[in-house]
């Protein structure tokens, strides 16, 4: 039975990674860079739903509009200070740097403001969970509420890139940016509204990951957003589904590991599980081929 | 005599689309052939073949007798083929004389270790690779630039350039995709020139692809039209371009 | 002495300028300290500067030189200072000559990492950009890890090894622990000095810097700025790649020598063998401008030294948050166009750029 809630446990984590890599995954997609600040983004709106929840006393869900608000807008302004300068740069690093840069800044403006004490983070989700086969496999409020929410949020987001406006505009840029301005699409307007979305999926993100979790720190976005690269990666980089079932499978496999390997390699099996993926399928389970033209 | 480039059948396809079909061409050494044809007719796709940046999936490329077909890029560069590119690749942040030495890379040897410990070979292969390549600098009047980074060039001497660079890895077979792409006519008229004089003076075999016609008409011996990805017409340059097929072609209904 | 100088090759003269510049600097450093007037918190620091210096040097090797990412230059800095201290920790009381000892276990610290960059470097080499930027991160990350689960004892029957704790070594009663999993290696010989790090600095320039300008330099520099360009005229792209990322392991390896002998106790946490430390040094880089050795070095130096001078103005709590908006507002000075054309049509920069510089 201790296999099945550990497989329970890690769809959970798997759907908050799923919920980080999505963001990941347009981003890259359509901006065609790795947002390396995503992971600190999330952080940032755990702690804005933390303050709205105990500094200001609001209620859940407002809280969680709050973050959502925050980070949009952070998303936003990055997108426009930091990254939008060096779109055509002649150097693909340069934008790269840059992001790390902006992770770093986050990382620092919280440490600054928040301190750097763990924070304990109160539970946002009062639903004690259900109890199957007689009380031997519990399974908690939280995990099936993110469960839940990281089914919504993908169903949601396919149909949004699918069936909409706004969405066939993201995937005539992700596709080729100068046919895509050509066809008078608004190339800078549909990237930040990629940058928007992504970080409100962070802001929601944060606040899972914390209610699961229940402790929050400066650091508490950089791993799980890294680990989230990861599972775009896996599941092939500029897919939505991608993500998500690259989200869902690091999620189990780190538990796993977690529960019969060993503990402190839990990290190392998750970048091992990258390091295989890039070397024996480089676009990942979904991903599309790229080749570079002569 | 034996073709110094001889290619029997070649072809590739591009997920269905068959880019290229049944190619042939025979070019004899010191000659000067241009390939002609409409945009996306596979010109480019066929200098990928014979550079081994594309493997053919059908067809034989022989060069000087040695069968090259599927060979990697490097190897290929080794057994004699050098080539430009359309959109001009230059090392833009070397400077000149070091985009000519990066050329002279397999024609010049020294060990890792005499570079680092800076052992007598080390100076003295040097010295040879800045005076080779000086001379090649020389001949498309380059020498005044050559410690400007390649990048700071004008375009027409970045193309030119390029040609010195590949030029320098000593080759059997030079090709050149659109040598005189965006230049203008007083330049077009120097790089027919250098042309010429490299044909001469190296003993050049050149395959190049063109659109502008005054060049190919002005320096090429003979030609291959290439339509849809297959060969339209082969033959002397003047009776290739009287062809009233090549010029339905070119010109449309 | 000027004259010649002069006549001097622009390559060759600017770097005994950048030789002249650490041997100027050591002797300035080694005057205070004998006069008394370096402070001891300042003399603490002049190891781990040289520390920096290498390994902010041979970062640029691979982020300036072949103009590939890498995340994970902490971890061969782990790999050369773990192997280096564990040998000297065994040979503690065998060779007693500190510098021979010492000069051994950098041969074991420099060779041991460029194992690991030729093993980690065959497959991530095969990647590109971001990817191979990531997966950098991840194997320094590993590294990081494996080496905190480490559990090695010795006693009469030799060796012992476990991944779980010093119980499952099994060890008899005169065995010792060399590395204690999370705790590392205590008991280090502190034979690290700063004349030894000169002196290591002064190495890896000579190292880098003639490798820059010689051919192999050329054809790594060549393959930075285009990659199929390099492959059509004959270099050999995977063996250039594989050479500039190695060397630049073994270097780093070095440098965990060079910090290991200077610490009597040794374990590898996030600031010291971790991403955030491969992330100060590609500050440096950055900082002294991708591709400039000399800048590299002079960025580390100055990168090290403010937060220490700066002490009681607490510099040292936005000492990140000054790192992060450095690295954010250069890349964007030195690459976004808009910058460009600006610092063209208002800067005499511009003369200056045309000169190739290496």
């Amino acid at each position: 039975m201790s296999f099945i809630s550990y497989l329970v446990n890690g769809l959970s984590l798997g759907s908050v990674y799923a919920i980080i890599a999505l963001g990941y995954t347009m981003v890259y997609g359509i901006a065609k860079m790795l947002n390396f600040a995503h992971g600190d983004v999330i952080m940032i709106g755990a702690y804005m739903a933390l303050i709205s929840l105990t500094q200001l006393g609001l209620p859940v869900l407002p809280a969680i509009l709050v973050a959502v608000v925050v980070c949009t807008v952070l998303g936003v302004v990055i997108e426009r200070v930091a990254y939008k300068p060096l779109r055509n740069a002649s150097s693909s690093l340069a934008v790269l740097i840059t992001a790390i840069g902006v992770s770093y800044l986050l990382q620092n403006i919280a440490l600054l403001v928040f301190g750097a004490n763990t924070q304990s983070f109160p539970s946002v989700i009062k639903w004690s969970g259900v109890s199957l086969a007689g009380g031997r496999l519990n399974i908690s409020g939280v995990t099936i509420v993110t469960i839940a929410a990281c089914l919504v949020i993908m169903i949601v987001l396919t149909l949004f890139v699918q069936k909409s406006k706004p969405g066939q505009a993201m995937r005539a840029v992700s596709e080729d940016r100068g046919a895509a301005q050509l066809m008078g699409i608004n190339v800078n307007g549909t990237i930040a509204m990629t940058f928007a979305i992504g970080s409100a999926l962070a802001a929601v993100a944060g606040v899972l990951l914390c209610s699961a979790y229940p402790t929050l720190d400066p650091y508490t976005g950089a791993m799980p957003g890294i680990k989230a690269f990861v599972a775009a990666v896996f599941g092939g980089i500029g897919s939505i589904p991608g993500a998500f079932i690259g989200g869902l499978l690091l999620g189990i496999i780190e538990i796993l590991g977690r529960a019969y390997i060993s503990s402190q390699m839990a990290d190392a099996i998750v970048f091992a599980v990258l390091i295989i993926v890039l070397l024996v399928k480089p676009t990942g389970l979904l991903g599309k081929k790229i080749q570079e033209k002569v | 005599m034996a073709a110094l480039l001889d290619v029997k059948n070649l072809g590739i396809s591009f997920g269905g689309l068959r880019a290229v079909n049944g190619f042939d061409i025979s070019i004899e050494k010191e000659e000067l052939y241009g390939l002609i044809g409409p945009n996306g007719a596979g010109k480019t796709t066929v200098f990928n073949l014979l550079t081994g940046v594309y493997k053919p999936d059908s067809g034989k490329v022989l060069l000087d007798g040695q069968d090259i077909t599927g060979k990697k890029t490097i190897d290929i560069s080794k057994e004699g083929i050098a080539r430009t590119f359309q959109n001009i690749r230059l090392f833009k942040q070397l400077s000149v004389l070091d985009n000519v030495k990066a050329g002279l890379h397999n024609k010049h040897h020294y060990s890792t270790a005499a570079g680092i410990l800076r052992l007598p070979g080390f100076r003295r292969v040097e010295k040879e690779m800045d005076e080779k390549a000086m001379e090649l600098l020389k001949v498309f009047d380059l020498e005044q630039e050559a410690h400007l980074t390649a990048d700071n060039l004008p375009y027409g001497k970045q193309r030119r350039l390029e040609i010195a660079r590949a030029l320098a890895t000593e080759p059997k077979l030079l090709l050149l995709d659109e040598p005189a792409a965006g230049m203008n006519p007083n330049e077009t008229g120097e790089l027919m020139d250098m042309i010429r004089f490299v044909r001469e003076n190296f003993h050049m075999t050149i395959l190049l692809i063109e659109h502008d016609m005054k060049l190919v008409s002005g320096i090429c011996e003979r030609l291959t039209v290439l339509n849809f990805g297959e060969v339209l017409a082969h033959g002397k340059t003047s009776d290739v371009l009287n062809d009233p097929q090549v010029i339905t072609a070119y010109l449309g209904e | 002495m000027l004259k010649k100088l002069k006549t001097m090759k622009k390559t060759t003269r600017s770097n005994m300028i950048t030789y002249g510049i650490v041997i100027a600097a050591f002797i300035i450093l080694q005057t205070l300290t004998y006069t008394g007037n370096l402070s001891s918190l300042l003399q603490g620091l002049l190891v781990p500067l040289c520390t920096y210096v290498i390994l902010a040097v041979s970062l640029n090797l691979v982020v300036g030189i072949l103009g590939e990412l890498s995340l994970g230059h902490a971890g061969f800095m782990c790999v050369g200072a773990f192997s280096s201290a564990f040998f000297s920790k065994c040979m503690r009381d065998v060779i007693t000559v500190a510098p021979l000892r010492f000069f051994l276990a950098l041969l074991i610290g420099i060779i041991v990492a460029a194992i690991f960059g030729i093993i980690i470097g065959i497959p991530v080499l095969r990647l590109k950009g971001d990817y191979l930027a990531i997966v950098t991160l991840a194997f320094g990350e590993i590294i990081k890890n494996l080496v905190n689960v480490l559990f090695i004892g010795v006693d009469s029957n030799g060796f012992h090894f476990s991944t779980k704790d010093i119980m499952d070594l099994n060890m008899e009663a005169d065995g010792t622990v060399i590395v204690n999993g999370p705790q590392g290696i205590t008991g280090t010989p502190k034979d690290s000095t700063f004349l030894i790090g000169t002196i290591l600095v002064l190495i890896t320039l000579f190292i880098v810097l003639n490798l820059i300008n010689s051919r192999d330099g050329r054809a790594i520099m060549a393959i930075r700025d285009n990659r199929i360009a390099a492959e059509s005229i004959g270099i050999n792209v995977t063996k250039y790649k594989l050479m500039a990322f190695t060397v630049s392991a073994a270097l780093a390896g070095a440098a965990g020598v060079l910090y290991s002998h200077n610490l009597s106790t040794l374990s590898a946490n996030t600031n010291n063998f971790g991403y955030n430390m491969s992330i100060s040094i590609l500050v440096f880089v950055v900082l002294g401008g991708i591709g400039s050795i000399r800048g590299s070095m002079i960025a580390a130096v100055i990168l090290t030294l403010l937060p220490e001078l700066l002490r009681g103005y607490s510099f040292s709590d936005y000492r990140m948050l000054i790192y992060a908006i450095v690295l954010i507002l250069m890349m964007l000075f030195n690459w976004a166009p808009k910058a460009i054309e600006w610092r063209e049509k208002y800067l005499s920069f511009g003369k200056r750029k045309k000169e190739a510089v290496k």
